[in-house]
């Protein structure tokens, strides 16, 4: 149930300009409207993608939430592997990592 | 015949807010010139709407309320949900037409209970596409969203049932109304695998979704459509609602495995009406 929490909030903040707002003048009033574990807030309040990753967050979900942070693309992905070394597996959801790690982008590679 | 034209497109978002990263821009670019041809054909076929048929990654439905199919009905959407930036796509309105869309759903609701909504954000799952196929945003737009994200998903048979019920709507207007399905193929997006991609699963789905093979479209099931092609995979309920809405064969226009920066494989198709 928490997960469903979790990705409520990312939803909601990432497609209503209202919530971005909200976020950005009070966070810790926001977080009190979702029951999330102190894991989750945690991660949350330091926009900790890698960590959000773990916790089963779906991609989507994820992908523009990281992007509302301002995070680049290849530093996108660096944060969700970094989080893996950190914390282990994916634990929930259906976006878990299949391979080691590595990259599939000749550009990611090359830079 | 209201159907004028019928076609699948990738969507994804790297397809424009990647666009500057890309080492193989020649590839990169004949991949935009088979999107301008199909807008091109859109165009001469002589469209006055354009359903959009997209697997939506929240940003409008949400596991409070998931609807297996929905249609838009308004005469104004908005998009894209995403940093504008980081899409290399400006937020703006879209028109729709509600009055059509009622329409539509109304032919639909007789053999499949779609959902409606009569507000719709879109993401980059309809706006990617748009970029290249509306530019100058001049044609209403019909959203239709299948669930592709939040299991559980709807049976492939029944996405087809759906692309019959499509044809039979759009048959059922007046006006001239183009089909584009856009998804995936196999790919792994938003994961640190981004950029694989399966290139012979994807072109054996591709070459049954061309010859128009229903029995063979249908036998894929999720479970090794998730081991084979990722979570990205599941997308292809919306390129078989096309081939069910277009009733015939189709041609491969483009298919490229090797701009994974884009993270899928490139497509574009359409159906021979």
């Amino acid at each position: 149930m928490s997960l469903y929490q979790l990705q409520k909030f990312l939803y909601e903040l990432n497609r209503d300009s209202g919530v971005q707002r909200r976020y950005q003048a009070d966070l810790e009033e926001l977080l009190e409207e979702y029951d999330l574990s102190d894991e989750e807030a945690g991660a949350l309040r330091d926009g900790d993608v890698g960590l959000l990753y773990v916790l089963g967050v779906n991609g989507q979900i994820l992908m523009h939430y990281a992007a509302f942070l301002g995070i680049e693309w290849f530093d996108y992905l660096q944060m969700m592997r970094t989080g893996i070394e950190k914390h282990g597996a994916v634990r929930d959801g259906i976006y878990a990592m299949t391979g080691g790690g590595e990259s599939f982008t000749a550009e990611e590679t090359n830079r | 015949m209201s159907l004028v034209y019928a076609g699948v497109c990738s969507h994804a978002p790297g397809i424009t807010g990647r666009a500057n990263l890309v080492e193989n821009t020649a590839l990169r670019d004949e991949f935009y010139e088979h999107l301008e041809a199909m807008r091109t054909d859109i165009a001469d076929a002589g469209a006055e709407a354009l359903v959009v048929i997209a697997a939506e990654h929240f940003a409008n439905f949400f596991m409070n309320n998931m609807p297996a199919y929905c249609i838009g009905m308004s005469d104004k959407y908005y998009g894209p949900i995403e940093d504008p930036q980081w899409l290399g796509i400006e937020k703006r309105d879209i028109p729709g037409n509600a009055d059509l869309s009622r329409r539509l759903t109304i032919e639909v609701m007789n053999t499949i209970d779609v959902a409606y909504a009569e507000e719709w954000k879109f993401d980059h799952g309809i706006m990617v596409p748009l970029n290249f196929l509306t530019p100058n945003y001049d044609m209403p737009i019909v959203p239709v969203n299948i669930n592709c994200q939040g299991p559980p998903l709807t049976p492939l048979p029944r996405a087809w049932k759906f692309g019959e019920a499509l044809r039979r709507a759009c048959d059922s207007v007046d006006e001239k109304i183009a089909l584009v399905a856009t998804g995936g193929i196999s790919h792994w997006p938003a994961t640190p695998d981004s950029g694989k991609i399966n290139e012979p699963w994807d072109r054996d789905f591709l070459d049954r979704l061309m010859r128009h093979d229903k029995a063979a479209l249908l036998d894929y099931d999720d479970v090794q459509t998730y081991a084979d092609a990722g979570q990205g995979g599941f997308e292809i309920r919306t390129f078989i609602a096309a081939a069910a809405a277009a009733g015939v064969p189709g041609t491969l226009q483009f298919y490229t495995a090797e701009l994974p920066i884009f993270a899928v494989g490139c497509t574009v198709a359409k159906f021979d009406l």
